[in-house]
């Protein structure tokens, strides 16, 4: 079935023709606005880009001023840009999780978002839950459990594991798969990391039972 | 990936105002998972990606009466936690749950689930959505074992990747589409999927410069449920999957059986579905509807074993669906 | 000369117990850097453009647009137009650029125009093979034949597989001062720099070596490839630091495989189950170097055999050493066509095997015997077992399979300085790597055993060319290697502080130990100083000693050659083809162990990258294009945690075991998986699914086909 021809044949707005996508076009016409930034004046929905933008990111708690171009993956302004290099590359299309951080509270692949799209959000990579002298009870967990092996997925699964048991401590058999299908290892740690998951579970449990909000 | 303009507004009029009219020169950003690595391999190029996530009325879900209506821009997440969904619809919740990635889940939207391009593997590697080599089709002779048993005569071989597409066919929901000023049309989630004649057109009725906005589910009661055949546990594509409902009611003429990635788009096959209106479903009646959905199946040449797959996807959906109660 | 032997296991404080990673808390709270984190000042991104083709000529070559594209700095052309065309994905153009983004986009300004010919990537098929086949005859096969009570004939396979490692090949080069600096992704620290003079144009003692953390290797990371060298000329180029690592799809293509095989096999037994004759024809894709066929018949020399085997030209990329190379096929068809002759006699396979334990190597007869009887007590052998094909009502049937395998894994040759400090601190340095098996932790744990000091007082330096020479780790050779030049290096430099102490506490050296962080008199433990103390002593002078192992399959300290048995239960749905692990097993030995969690954790890994190919993986090309179709991890599918069932290991040690010293394990629990889980799945749905990976295509196939006749 053939569809209708659309009424505007260009299709872009008008505002195409005084900034971004349109410059090499308009460029050519002569109607370039030498040196306007992109992100002067830009109103809340303006195209910005395709050249670098600067934004701010909340990483860690830490608000991390950057700048990306729209194409610019979460990841890779993470890995590349911030030199916070614990997200790793591995598949870069968003089914192995070893890029995984936390996005406002769920895991999310930060190969597959776009840097400039998750501005305003919170964003926790493995750095954020702990450091080798003062390990999160997950990596902790990991270390007793001998949940690595070469270790390159490890970050991923560690922050799977965290958002996983922050919403069930204490998890099932199929909250796990469900939890950590997302994410893939090469040298085979699964069964260290499902014994990691019980005993984070434990300790998140009873340091919540210590607080006296008792588990829930 | 090619660099592109990127634009977030926080009104739907904006943002259709910011897409092109023709594909190819924008492409409409949700929830990443399937855009950003459609990017990635550069089997789409756009000059703008228009963010839909700022449009805060495109997200929710609002149980009613009647029906249950979701915005496009809902996270499965949302749809997964949902207790009226998982009571009422427990096809649409084994289907997202069928997904085996939170990070997915959390990440895709329920729109970008129907409007997800195909995994086809000769389309991701650069031979054009039909996977042609000079002019001519890869997939017949090459190696097919995952794609179309239905819907298969060409020039589309490809499968429809969608989770939700199936489910959402079976129990009768409706789409909502906005276009240029505004201008809104519903379709049926059995007419929003089509199979493209040529590589430049879509697997959907969306034109370019049209937003999905809302799915809406009729609440009509029936016992429902999806059966995936997948190899892994965790983050996998289904090989095969049955999305069934019907009522018990005699007569009530709601049944329906709906296979996904079988097919171009999700496969509906009323002639297995009709044999289920009004029966109470036992073990001979869920295997004489699975012999009749895969009657007109034409497996290409590596991919027969979807037939016994699909034989057992309807049987095992509508034993599950038979075990819910009266809803 | 006094032999160096391993302390009496009454006096082990470290060796043996389960004892964490030392590099654990790095790992798991991302502070580890490995290759691909290395950022360097002004650092490019350097990408490679693979062939669209697989096979054909490279017509012509233009570059004009990327080099123009701003931001690129550096390209260097690696097949020059009018060259053949041999894989898809062979590398044509590598560029650098100051963003991995401009680099991507530059990839596709670049103009390939290629001449295409057909590509040949059948492996499957016997009339395909090329070359003179090797053949070999023992005793007399037909006379074999003749007195065998029955026999069968199948086609078994195991389809080509990849390494995928998560970490992808490449490295970091950086010219600085004249000299070049390199973190390479390696499994071969000491040797990677003399592969690098060339492209550096530099001496070996000019280039630096550094690698600290690699994601995985499993035998595909032992040089630097033209990946590196090329990464060199363009930081050569580019007059700047350059990070190239390949791109997952890459990474899948040309970075490494498993070469397949498949076999026509005929083996007869007598009627007590005793094999009396085997035939074997091999092939399978050897792309366009030469076949490495598999062991055939594979752990057992039967008495009258004749084997054949020959390889088959594929455009495919190269073939590399993969954790076990050709074991795991020649574990999986042998083992595979025993236990379907077990079947057709009608013995049980367990029986089966036990009597044939006379036509193992007689080293592990007994090993075997032993590690048979564990297994089947751990998975509960006698009340699961049942004939092949499970009469259980349903679509669910359930199984059990058998297999044994072997291996080497003698140390190799290295070298290892231990220094002392006179403040008492204790370094113990070698040009080896860790590739997650625990590298650093054990020659952690063999230096402070030595030195009576807890792991932690033990500076472990590993992953430079700086260090002394060690070799690469491969053929399971690194803990055999490193534990003896380390232990070595220990003993020698604690002599000397031994010598020191003796003077002070005057007493003979011999009659002195080191324990509990002191050294004390063996006699009277009353009698001794403090570690720190005893090094004070050294006055200003460290004590570096060098401890090595020449190699070699037995020594003081070190010996070789393994057997291990696993056994799989698996629950096959007849109605999908679904494949569903319940339970695996693995008993394996290898002499002395110096950390048993990681030991354990060798193991475990092994029967999950086992469960892993045994029943998802599966390079697939086309047959058309030649193009790799699966290379991503979306269908080249590995298993994911829900996948791989209860998984139990338990090692061989004690008495018989612990003394025979240090042997690898790498590469041995990695060999029987795809062989047990495919003599589970034959006997629960009563027909052999010819080749693996075990999908539901092919175990539909087999369930309506009928199998192997028996």
């Amino acid at each position: 079935m053939q569809r209708k021809p659309p009424d505007n044949p260009s299709g872009f707005s008008r505002r195409e023709f005084l900034r971004g996508v349109g410059a090499t076009s308009v460029a050519a016409s002569g109607l370039l606005v030498a040196g306007m930034p992109d992100e002067a004046a830009a109103a809340p929905g303006d195209p910005v880009g395709p050249g670098e933008t600067k934004i701010t990111l909340s990483i860690n708690g830490e608000n991390k001023s950057v700048s990306v171009e729209p194409r610019t993956t979460l990841l890779d302004a993470l890995r590349n840009r911030l030199d916070i290099t614990g997200a790793k590359k591995v598949c870069d299309r968003g089914t192995c999780g070893a890029c995984t951080v936390i996005k406002d509270g769920r895991a999310i692949y930060s190969c597959t978002a776009l840097a400039i799209d998750v501005q305003g959000s919170k964003i926790t990579t493995v750095e954020g839950l702990g450091t080798p002298d003062e390990l999160s009870p997950v990596q902790a967990a990991f270390v007793h459990n001998d949940a690595q092996q070469c270790g390159f997925c490890t970050p991923g699964f560690v922050v799977a594991c965290t958002a996983m048991l922050k919403a069930h401590p204490t998890p099932t058999a199929e909250q796990v798969r469900l939890g950590l299908g997302g994410n893939l290892c090469r040298c085979g740690t699964y069964a260290g990391i499902k014994e990691a998951i019980v005993e984070a579970g434990k300790t998140a449990s009873i340091s919540r039972g210590t607080g006296g909000g008792g588990a829930t | 990936m090619n660099s592109f303009e990127y634009a977030s507004p926080t009104d739907l009029e904006t943002a259709i105002g910011l897409l092109g009219a023709r594909f190819g020169e924008t492409e409409i950003l949700a929830g990443g998972t399937d855009l950003v690595t459609s990017l990635k391999q550069g089997i789409v190029s756009p000059k703008r990606v228009v963010s839909l996530k700022g449009i805060e009325n495109l997200k929710g879900i609002e149980a009613g009466a009647d029906a249950v209506q979701i915005g496009a821009m809902t996270p499965l997440v949302d749809l997964l936690e949902n207790a009226s969904v998982r009571k009422s619809f427990p096809s649409i919740t084994a289907a997202i749950e069928g997904i085996g990635s939170p990070q997915i889940i959390a990440m895709g939207t329920v729109g970008g689930d129907l409007c997800q391009r195909p995994r086809c593997w000769y389309y991701r590697q650069g031979f054009g959505l039909l996977g042609q080599l000079d002019g001519e089709s890869l997939i017949p002779q090459g190696d097919n074992r995952y794609h179309a048993i239905f819907g298969n005569s060409g020039p589309a071989y490809f499968v429809s990747a969608s989770s939700l597409g199936p489910p959402l066919i079976a129990l009768g929901a409706t789409l909502e589409i906005t276009g240029a000023k505004g201008k809104t049309r519903k379709v049926a989630a059995a007419e929003f999927f089509r199979t493209p004649k040529s590589a430049d057109e879509r697997e959907n009725v969306l034109a370019a410069n049209e937003v999905l906005t809302r799915i809406s589910i009729p609440a009509r009661g029936l016992a429902n449920a999806t059966y995936e055949v997948r190899q892994r546990e965790g983050l996998d594509w289904p090989l095969v999957t049955a999305s069934v409902a019907f009522s018990r009611k005699a007569g009530a003429g709601r049944a329906s059986v709906v296979l996904g990635h079988v097919a171009p788009t999700p496969w509906n096959v009323p002639e297995a579905a009709a044999l289920l209106d009004g029966k109470s479903a036992n073990e001979e009646l869920a295997a004489r509807v699975a012999e009749a959905a895969v009657h007109s199946a034409r497996p290409l040449s590596k991919n027969a074993y979807k037939v016994r797959l699909v034989k057992t996807a309807v049987k095992r959906a509508i034993l599950a669906a038979a075990e819910q109660r009266e809803g | 000369m006094t032999s160096i032997l391993w302390p009496a296991k009454e006096q082990l404080k470290l060796i043996g117990k389960r004892i964490d990673r030392v590099d654990g808390p790095a790992k798991s709270s991302g502070a580890a850097k490995y290759s691909l984190d290395i950022n360097r000042p002004g650092l490019l991104y350097g990408k490679i453009l693979g062939a669209s083709i697989a096979a054909g000529t490279l017509k012509s070559l233009d570059t004009k647009a990327a080099e123009a594209l701003a931001g690129v700095r550096a390209v260097h052309v690696m097949t020059e137009p009018g060259r053949p065309i041999n894989w898809a994905g062979q590398e044509i153009v590598a560029l650098a650029a100051d963003t991995e983004e401009i680099a991507t986009e530059a990839l596709r300004l670049i103009k390939a125009e290629y001449e295409r010919s057909p590509p040949q990537m059948d492996d499957a098929d016997p009339q395909k093979v090329e070359g003179k086949p090797r053949t070999r005859t023992e005793g007399n096969p037909a006379e074999g034949f003749a007195q065998a009570a029955a026999s069968v004939s199948g086609r078994y396979g195991v389809a080509t597989i990849t390494h995928c490692c998560l970490e992808p090949h490449g490295q970091v080069s950086e010219f600085r001062d004249g000299e070049l600096h390199v973190w390479p992704s390696t499994q071969a620290v000491s040797g990677y720099a003399n592969q690098l003079v060339k492209p550096a144009g530099l001496e070996s003692n000019k280039i630096h070596i550094d690698c600290q953390y690699m994601g995985g290797g499993f035998g595909s990371k032992f040089g630097p490839d033209a990946w590196g060298a090329v990464c060199v000329e363009l930081a050569k180029k580019a007059g700047k630091a350059v990070k190239l690592l390949l791109d997952r799809d890459l990474e899948l293509m040309i970075a490494g495989n498993r070469p397949s095989a498949f076999a026509d096999i005929k083996v007869g037994a007598d009627k007590e189950g005793r094999v009396t004759a085997w035939e074997s024809k091999v092939w399978g894709s050897s792309g366009v170097g030469n076949y490495g066929a598999p062991p055939l018949p594979y752990v057992f020399a039967f008495p009258n055999q004749n084997t054949e085997s020959q390889g088959i030209r594929t455009n495919r990329g190269a073939v590399k050493a993969w954790r076990a190379p050709g074991h795991p096929q020649g574990c999986a068809i042998t083992m595979a066509a025993l236990e379907d002759l077990a079947a057709k006699l009608g013995m049980d396979p367990l029986e089966f095997f036990l009597k044939n334990l006379q036509f193992a190597p007689e080293a592990l007869r007994e090993t075997y015997r032993e590690e048979l009887m564990v297994a089947a007590d751990l998975i509960d052998y006698k009340s699961k077992a049942h004939p092949r094909g499970d009469k259980t009502k349903g679509p669910i049937k359930r199984g059990l399979g058998i297999s044994l395998h072997t291996w080497g894994g003698a140390g190799h040759a290295s070298a290892c300085d231990v220094t002392i400090n006179p403040d008492g601190s204790v370094v113990a340095s070698m040009g080896t790597q860790d590739l997650g098996v625990g590298t650093r932790t054990c020659l952690g744990i063999v230096v402070a055993e030595t030195l009576g000091l807890p792991l932690e007082a033990v500076q472990v330096n590993i992953g430079k060319n700086a260090y002394p020479t060690s070799g690469g780790s491969g053929g399971s050779t690194t803990i055999g290697g490193i534990s003896s030049s380390s232990r070595r290096a220990a003993v020698a430099a604690l002599d000397e502080l031994l010598k020191r102490v003796a003077t002070e506490l005057n007493i003979s050296p011999d009659e002195l130990e080191a324990a509990d962080s002191k050294i004390r008199a063996k006699a009277n433990p009353q009698k001794s100083m403090a570690w720190k103390d005893a090094c004070k002593l050294l006055g200003q002078m460290a004590i570096t000693q060098q401890g090595r192992h020449q190699g070699g399959a037995r020594t003081e300290l070190t010996s070789s050659g393994v057997g291990g048995v696993q056994i799989a239960d698996v629950s096959v749905d007849v109605e999908t083809g679904l494949v569903k692990m319940n339970e695996m097993v693995a008993v394996q030995d290898c002499g002395l162990i110096i950390d048993l969690k990681l030991a354990e954790s060798q193991v475990l890994g092994a029967l999950i990258m086992g469960v892993t190919y045994a029943l998802f993986e599966e390079a697939i090309y086309d047959p058309q294009t030649g193009r790799m179709l699966n290379a991503d991890m979306e269908f080249y599918r590995l298993a994911t945690l829900s996948d791989v069932g209860k998984l139990r290991v338990h090692m061989m040690t004690g008495k018989g075991y612990d003394e025979r010293g240090v042997i690898g394990l790498g590469e041995p629990p990695v060999i029987s998986p795809g062989a047990a889980i495919s003599n589970a799945v034959a006997n629960a749905i009563g027909v052999r699914v010819s080749s693996i990976p075990l999908t539901p295509d092919r175990v539909i196939e087999a369930l309506e086909k009928g199998g192997v006749r028996t």
